[in-house]
């Protein structure tokens, strides 16, 4: 009787808790998010660093996504020389590299299927969505920091002021709304395409299955779900 | 002892961990509910579709008039009162069309003091169809 | 601007694990050695070691109480540490060490001194006075029969514990180290390895602090050391030791030998940044020191004399050493890119919530605890031993 009557309790409040919308007309159970970046197309422009800075308060000298330039000597594969400068929110500055491989490469959340971010959260802060988007519920997260050592991409940092973990969150709140990322929006090359992994009209969905893609670390075995196209084995 | 551990857990347990997975059901709606600050293209076309006219056939057809103009969602749900400044081409221009390294070869990319020598680019180009036509304006 | 050469992931530039996730480690390895070789007396039956048995677990529990403080005083949002007990996430080693360290706490540590000295605290409830009287009766817990038979389930009980603690004491550490690591993102951290060297610098470090501990305490009284027990407790810590370095030489010898992606950059960290807190304090003074020092006392007749002055160099570099190595691992496994292109630098404030001077804060509190434990539980024989004393 003393178990059963706790036990009652605790299965009570699902019962009223319900299942409530996240928005509008989303359902969702029918999306599965990824994105397509496409190296070909990346200009270094810097436009989705500053709409993704703006669509989501992110703080100064912190990223949710951000632009590398890559400079490969030769055949060099294995040392590239690489930068960023304040993750290319400012674009990037004339280069004294002459010759050589010269390409951009935007960063971001890979959303991982198999998150190793979500693995150690101790608290059950960080999750993945139904939908494939890793989220952070900030009123959660204890600040340990552990996602942020675990993540192999270097894509979360920790909030300066609010102390919780953040990375980017796919815009969440624009997709479950039938829009696209920030980032992708003020891409003005479409080298940032979102993917609905779920919905096979979706023409990313299409180019997944008819193009070479990559995803970074694959060894890390991470389920990645931000694809690249045309991306140099020299990546990081 | 398990006894006090699981009413107290009942109590400080927020009442939607766990409907979806091991974490805060809650917090789905709540991330999803955050203001919106860029429009999308959408709403743009929706009132300015003369703009989208001259846009669609050009180069920049394809190039999302916030990612020129800035986010301008306030505008749209507002366009009296909120008006937005237009942007410096001086600056905006050679974000894109400086020429860079990095940049894919193929890409229209100038060393704009040796393409203009420091002439604004909208004396020559119409930002929302750039490319230069016979009898457009030169200075 | 935090210095930064090479090239680093943007958000990796500022360092996450602080100096106080250094301290952390430390502290409960230090708990988990202590506990160690309390066990060697009370379950191998090394009574080289007996005088040292009591003071041991005091050491234990004095670390145990600070070990929580470095990572309340690190987390974003202390005030929701409960949420680890109340929601734990069960693929995160984080989340279970919750419970492992509760555990060790009530049930092992705080069980076992209780038990051990349930007869002296009963006699003190009865024959001190006053707001003495108040705290022996309450840490008797209400019993008050100290009967022969008692005391012989009292000393069953200890052992049984005893017994469970030795695993345990394994599993508290080999848990930190295992925090650290599966973290496949970091190549630094990221072995199989890693519990079983923590587990055993552990017990190096805990060793190392009792045998100092005793060592300083005897002075401060003016009472003769021990030798035997010192020698014994000297040459425990010597084969503890000599594994521990076994385990790290396999580790850097195979990083060497198989050369992979990381190791390149792994190397230069180590040539550079960490060469003064590994090579130096961690290696060099840290553990051939001592191992040869302790090593060439086992071999050759030292005097009395002289082998107390290297057992107390021998303790001190020891635990320098050990501190050093956690220093190595969690600082060292932030400072270079995951990119491998990369290093950055650690700013250790001086007065901050995770700087200098807590770190230092937090590493003389449980000598401060140690003290007054000494003092409401002495460890040789000063209390009355029976009614009426």
């Amino acid at each position: 009787m003393l178990v059963l009557l706790p036990a009652a309790a605790i299965a009570w409040k699902y019962v009223v808790a319900g299942t409530p919308e996240i928005a509008p007309n989303y359902s969702i159970s029918q999306h599965w998010w990824g994105m397509l970046l496409d190296i070909d197309k990346c200009i270094g422009c810097g436009n989705c660093v500053r709409a993704c800075a703006t669509e989501n308060n992110v703080p100064e000298g912190y990223f949710r996504t951000w632009v590398e330039r890559y400079h490969i000597e030769d055949y060099h594969q294995e040392t590239p020389q690489v930068d960023s400068p304040n993750g290319g929110k400012n674009g990037f500055p004339q280069s004294t590299a002459v010759g050589g491989k010269n390409f951009f490469v935007p960063k971001m959340c890979n959303h991982c299927a198999a998150s190793p971010c979500t693995q150690v959260c101790p608290v059950g802060a960080t999750f993945e969505s139904p939908d494939g988007v890793v989220l952070v519920d900030g009123t959660y997260c204890v600040g340990c920091r552990y996602c942020i050592q675990a993540c192999p991409y270097g894509c979360r940092f920790l909030h300066p002021t609010k102390h919780t973990a953040e990375k980017c969150t796919l815009c969440y709140h624009r997709i479950t709304k039938g829009l696209t990322t920030a980032c992708c929006e003020s891409c003005p090359t479409g080298a940032r395409q979102l993917a609905d992994l779920k919905n096979p009209a979706d023409p990313i969905h299409e180019f997944l299955k008819t193009h070479s893609v990559q995803v970074l670390k694959p060894y890390m075995a991470t389920g990645a779900k931000a694809y690249y196209h045309d991306l140099d084995g020299s990546v990081r | 002892m398990l006894v006090v551990f699981l009413l107290v857990r009942a109590h400080f347990v927020p009442k939607s961990f766990g409907q979806y997975g091991h974490y805060r059901g809650d917090a789905l709606a709540e991330l999803a509910s955050k203001p919106i600050l860029f429009a999308g293209h959408q709403s743009c076309e929706d009132c300015h579709a003369d703009v989208l006219e001259v846009k669609k056939t050009g180069k920049h057809a394809g190039v999302n008039c916030e990612a020129c103009h800035g986010a301008l969602a306030a505008h749209a749900a507002d366009p009296a009162s909120v008006v937005p400044q237009l942007p410096d081409t001086a600056v905006l221009c050679a974000r894109c069309h400086e020429e860079n390294i990095g940049k894919p070869k193929a890409f229209p990319q100038v060393v704009s003091k040796d393409h203009s020598g420091g002439a604004l680019c909208k004396n020559c180009h119409v930002p929302h169809s750039p490319l230069l036509q016979p009898g457009d304006k030169k200075s | 601007m935090v210095p930064v050469e090479g090239f680093m992931y943007p958000n990796e530039v500022e360092l996450q694990w602080s100096v106080l996730i250094v301290v952390y480690p430390f502290v409960t390895g230090l708990v988990a050695g202590a506990f160690i070789l309390a066990s060697l007396e009370r379950i191998f039956h090394v009574n080289a070691v007996k005088p040292t048995y009591r003071l041991a677990l005091l050491t234990a529990l004095s670390f145990m109480l600070v070990a929580p403080l470095p990572l309340q005083l690190h987390l974003g949002h202390p005030e929701r540490s409960l949420e680890m007990f109340l929601t734990p996430h069960k693929t995160s080693p984080m989340a279970m060490f919750g419970f492992v360290y509760l555990w060790y706490l009530m049930a092992v540590i705080l069980l076992e001194i209780w038990l051990d000295y349930r007869h002296e605290i009963v006699l003190l409830s009865q024959s001190s006075t006053g707001l003495k009287r108040l705290l022996y009766r309450v840490l008797s817990l209400g019993s008050s029969n100290i009967s022969e038979g008692a005391l012989k389930v009292d000393d069953r009980v200890g052992w049984v514990i005893t017994l469970i603690g030795i695993p345990s004491a394994f599993l508290l550490h080999g848990y930190v180290g295992f925090i650290f690591g599966t973290v496949k993102a970091n190549p630094w951290w990221s072995s199989p390895l890693m519990p079983v060297v923590f587990i055993f610098s552990a017990m190096v470090s805990g060793i190392a602090m009792v045998m100092l501990v005793y060592m300083a305490l005897m002075k401060i009284r003016k009472e003769p050391i021990d030798m035997r027990c010192v020698d014994t407790i000297a040459q425990y810590m010597l084969y503890t030791f000599i594994i521990d370095f076994a385990l790290e030489m396999l580790d850097l010898i195979h990083r060497i030998s198989v050369s992979d992606e990381s190791f390149r950059s792994l190397d230069f960290m180590v040539h550079t940044r960490l060469f003064f807190s590994q090579i130096v304090l961690q290696i060099i003074l840290g553990t051939v020191v001592p191992i040869l020092t302790v090593g060439l006392i086992q071999i050759f007749d030292v005097p009395e004399k002289l082998r107390r002055m290297a057992y107390a160099v021998c303790g001190c570099l020891t635990i320098i050493g050990i501190f050093a190595m956690r220093w190595n691992v969690v600082i060292g496994g932030q400072l270079f890119s995951k990119s491998f292109l990369g290093y950055t630098t650690y700013k250790l404030d001086l007065i901050s919530r995770e700087g200098e001077l807590v770190a230092a804060a937090l590493l003389i509190l449980p000598f401060i605890i140690l003290a007054v434990l000494l003092k409401i539980l002495p460890p040789w024989g000063e209390c009355p031993t029976t009614l009426g004393d």
